[in-house]
C-alpha cells in the first residue's frame, strides 16, 4: 500500500522533478499516476509532449518538449494538471478552478497545498475560461512552486 | 435551501408553483419534483415506517425505492421523488398502508404499440442502444420512468474519463444533451418513439413477439399500453445500497446519488453539513460536487484501508481541506425527527471496530456511497437466467458478448448487466442495439460489433477495470458451461 492510497495526497517522491531550466520556461506537472482509462491530455497537447503507452497507462510529460502553454490544465477531467514556472524568487502556478465566486485578476487569495493547508498568499495574475473550468494563474513565492495546488478565499 | 450560484450549472429563475401540504400552502418551482419542492421548503419527513412509525425521508431520489410514497390529489403511493410538481396539487402523508386506490386507468384502456425493439431505460446504455438500433433501420420504442431522458447523466456535472472517441473530457450533463439531440432527431424522422414518465410494468404471455405492459403517467393517474416487440433491451440501471446501523432510516440519510440529483438537477441543498460514507468514485465525486454547491463536507469515511476511487478525485477533495479517513466506518446516526449527528469508529485490519475510537460528528446530512445493486426485477420476471456475481454488484442476467440473455431477443446493457461506469454502459448499449438490429435482419455489420467489443475491452484493461473484467469473465464462463 502506498501512502497516497490512504491519504489522497501525493508526495514529491511520486512526482517527476523538472530541472531548473525547464521550470524557468514553465512546464506541466501531471499529478496523475494511476492507471485509469483516460487520454484527453494527450490530444490536447499542441507539441506532442504528453504521451501514454495505452489508454490505461499514466501520462508522461516530456519536459524538454513541453512549452507550458496550459492547454491541458482546463482539459484534464481529473483536474490533475498544473503548469509551474519559476524565475528568481517568484513562481507562477496555473491551476484548474471550479468554484464560485471566480477570482479576478489582482485579487489576493490564500495559497493552499495538497492537504488544504494555507501556505501563503497568492496573487491572481490571469483567469481564462476553458468550458466551465477556470484556468487560473497565480503568483506565489518560489519556495512554494511544487507545493501550492489550490487557492481559496479567506482564512 | 436553493442553490442560486454554481460554477458548472446555470440555475435559471423558474416559475413559482403553489401547492398544498398539511393544509399549508407551500411554493415550489417549475421543474421540481414533489419531493424536491418539499425539501426546498424544509420538509424532509415524507413517510413513516409501517411497523415502527419512525419518520422517513427519501433515500434513492430516482424512483427506485419506496421511502418517498405520498398521497397526491387523493392518489396514494405516488413516488414523490420523480413525480413532477404541478400548480395547485394537494400533497399528504399517507396513513401507513395506503387505502386501495380507485383502480380506473386514465383514458381508453390498452392502447397497442408494435415495434421491432423496446428499450427499457433512457440512461447512457438505453439511449445508445435505442440510437444504434434505429440508425440501423429498426423501429424503436424507448421508455423511461423520469420526466427527462439521460438517466443519471443529467446530474453528472464532472468531466468524464475515457477515450476522446467516447466523449472523454465532456461533462455527463453535456453528454446527456448530445445523446438527447441524436434521439430527438431520430424521433422527428419517425424512427424512435419516446415515452417518458412511463413504466414497463411486466412481461406477459405471447405466442410470437415479446409482450409488455407499459403505464404512462398523466396527472398522477396511469394510462395503459400493450407493447409488442421482436426484441427488448433492458437498460434499467441500478439502485444505491443501504448500510445497516442504528438510525439509518432517519430523514437526512440519503444515497449519495440522491443528493447529487437533489442539488444538481433540482438546485436544492440537501443540508448544511454532510458526512460522506464511502471513498469510491461516487463518494469522492459527490463530496466534491457538494463543495461546488456551497455545502460543507465534514469528511469522507471509508471502511477499507485504502481509498477505492481514483486518486485524482481524492486529491481534489484534499486540497479543499476535506479529510478522508480510511479504516473508519459509521456506527450510528442520532437525532429524533432528523439527523443531528453521527458516531464513527476506527476499524482494525479485520474490519472490526476498535474500542474507544468513537468520534462524534455534528452534521445534518449523511450520504451513503457504498455501492450499487443492478436493477434486475424485470429481467427476473421475464425469466432470464440470473446469477449472483459479487463483482457485478449482485444478481445479474447471464449474457453473451452481444449482450443477449438466456432468452432469445432479450438483451441487457449498462449497470443492469453489472455495475460499471457510464462510459462502458454507452458501449454496451451500442453493442446490444446493434446486435438486436442484426438479429432482426436490419443490418449485417458485424465488423462494427467487433469494433465496439474491442473498445469495451480497452476501457476495462486497467487495474480499475478489474472488478467488471472478473464479473464479465464469470458471466462468460457460466454461459459457456450452459452451451456445453
Amino acid at each position: 500500500m502506498r501512502d497516497y492510497e490512504k491519504s489522497g495526497v501525493l508526495t514529491k517522491k511520486e512526482l517527476p522533478h523538472p530541472s531548473k531550466r525547464q521550470l524557468e520556461k514553465g512546464v506541466a506537472i501531471l499529478e496523475c499516476i494511476q492507471e485509469i482509462p483516460c487520454n484527453p491530455c494527450v490530444d490536447s497537447c499542441p507539441v506532442h509532449a504528453i504521451s501514454m503507452k495505452d489508454i490505461n497507462a499514466p501520462p508522461i510529460n516530456d519536459f524538454n518538449k513541453c512549452i507550458g502553454c496550459t492547454k491541458c490544465v482546463g482539459i484534464c477531467p481529473g483536474l490533475a494538471i498544473f503548469v509551474v514556472k519559476v524565475k528568481d524568487r517568484k513562481a507562477w502556478i496555473t491551476l484548474p478552478y471550479e468554484f464560485v465566486p471566480v477570482p479576478k485578476v489582482g485579487d489576493i487569495m490564500k495559497a493552499v497545498d495538497r492537504t488544504g493547508t494555507v501556505r501563503g498568499d497568492a496573487l491572481v495574475k490571469k483567469v481564462v475560461k476553458s468550458g466551465k473550468t477556470m484556468v487560473i494563474t497565480i503568483e506565489v513565492n518560489s519556495s512554494l512552486a511544487m507545493d501550492v495546488r489550490n487557492i481559496r478565499v479567506g482564512p | 435551501m436553493r442553490i442560486r450560484d454554481h460554477p458548472i450549472i446555470d440555475f435559471k429563475k423558474r416559475k413559482k408553483l403553489r401547492f398544498c401540504y398539511k393544509k399549508k400552502q407551500l411554493v415550489g418551482e417549475e421543474g421540481d419534483t414533489i419531493a424536491s419542492a418539499l425539501h426546498a421548503a424544509g420538509v424532509k419527513t415524507l413517510t413513516r415506517s409501517v411497523k415502527y412509525e419512525s419518520p422517513r425521508g427519501f433515500f434513492c431520489g430516482i424512483g427506485k425505492c419506496s421511502s418517498c410514497l405520498m398521497r397526491v390529489n387523493g392518489i396514494p403511493n405516488v413516488r414523490t421523488c420523480i413525480a413532477p410538481l404541478k400548480e395547485g396539487i394537494c400533497v399528504e402523508m399517507q396513513d401507513k398502508l395506503a387505502d386501495l386506490p380507485d383502480a380506473k386507468f386514465y383514458g381508453k384502456p390498452k392502447k397497442m404499440l408494435t415495434v421491432n425493439v423496446l428499450v427499457v431505460g433512457a440512461g447512457p446504455a438505453g439511449l445508445c442502444a435505442a440510437i444504434e438500433s434505429a440508425t440501423h433501420g429498426a423501429t424503436v420504442l424507448i421508455v423511461d420512468e423520469n420526466q427527462v431522458v439521460g438517466g443519471q447523466l443529467v446530474k453528472q456535472t464532472h468531466k468524464f474519463f475515457g477515450s476522446m472517441q467516447e466523449r472523454a473530457g465532456t461533462r455527463g450533463i453535456d453528454i446527456a444533451k448530445e445523446l438527447e439531440q441524436e434521439l430527438r432527431k431520430l424521433q422527428n424522422e419517425g424512427k424512435i418513439t419516446v415515452m417518458t414518465d412511463s413504466t414497463v410494468i411486466g412481461c406477459y404471455e405471447s405466442k410470437k413477439k415479446h409482450r409488455f405492459g407499459v403505464v404512462e403517467r398523466y396527472d398522477y393517474k396511469s394510462r395503459l399500453y400493450e407493447v409488442l416487440c421482436d426484441t427488448v433491451i433492458l437498460a434499467c440501471g441500478a439502485m444505491e445500497n443501504m448500510l445497516l446501523f442504528p438510525g439509518n432510516d432517519l430523514p437526512g440519510v440519503y444515497g449519495a446519488g440522491a443528493v447529487q440529483t437533489l442539488m444538481n438537477v433540482y438546485g436544492v441543498k440537501p443540508g448544511d453539513r454532510v458526512l460522506m460514507i464511502g471513498a469510491g468514485n461516487v463518494g469522492l465525486i459527490v463530496a466534491y460536487q457538494l463543495l461546488q454547491a456551497g455545502i460543507k463536507v465534514d469528511r469522507v469515511v471509508e471502511a477499507a484501508p485504502t481509498i477505492g476511487g481514483y486518486h485524482v478525485h481524492a486529491a481534489k477533495l484534499r486540497r479543499c481541506s476535506v479529510p478522508i479517513q480510511t479504516s473508519h466506518s459509521i456506527k450510528e446516526i442520532y437525532g429524533d425527527e432528523k439527523v443531528k449527528g453521527a458516531i464513527i469508529v476506527q476499524l482494525d485490519e479485520h474490519w472490526k471496530p476498535i474500542e474507544n475510537t468513537e468520534e462524534d460528528i455534528k452534521c445534518d446530512t449523511i450520504c451513503l456511497a457504498v455501492g450499487l445493486t443492478p436493477s434486475t426485477r424485470l429481467l427476473s420476471q421475464i425469466g432470464v437466467e440470473l446469477q449472483f456475481i459479487p463483482e457485478a454488484g449482485g444478481y445479474v442476467a447471464l449474457h453473451d458478448d452481444s449482450m443477449q440473455t438466456s432468452v432469445k431477443g432479450v438483451y441487457v446493457a449498462g449497470d443492469a448487466s453489472g455495475i460499471e461506469e457510464a462510459s462502458t454502459a454507452m458501449i454496451e448499449g451500442k453493442i446490444a442495439g446493434l446486435a438486436a438490429a442484426i438479429q432482426l435482419g436490419c443490418t449485417k455489420n458485424k465488423g462494427l460489433l467487433d469494433r465496439y467489443r474491442k473498445e469495451l475491452a480497452c476501457l476495462r484493461a486497467g487495474p480499475f477495470g478489474e472488478k467488471p473484467r472478473i464479473a464479465k469473465q464469470k458471466i462468460a464462463k457460466l454461459v459457456e458451461a450452459q452451451h456445453a
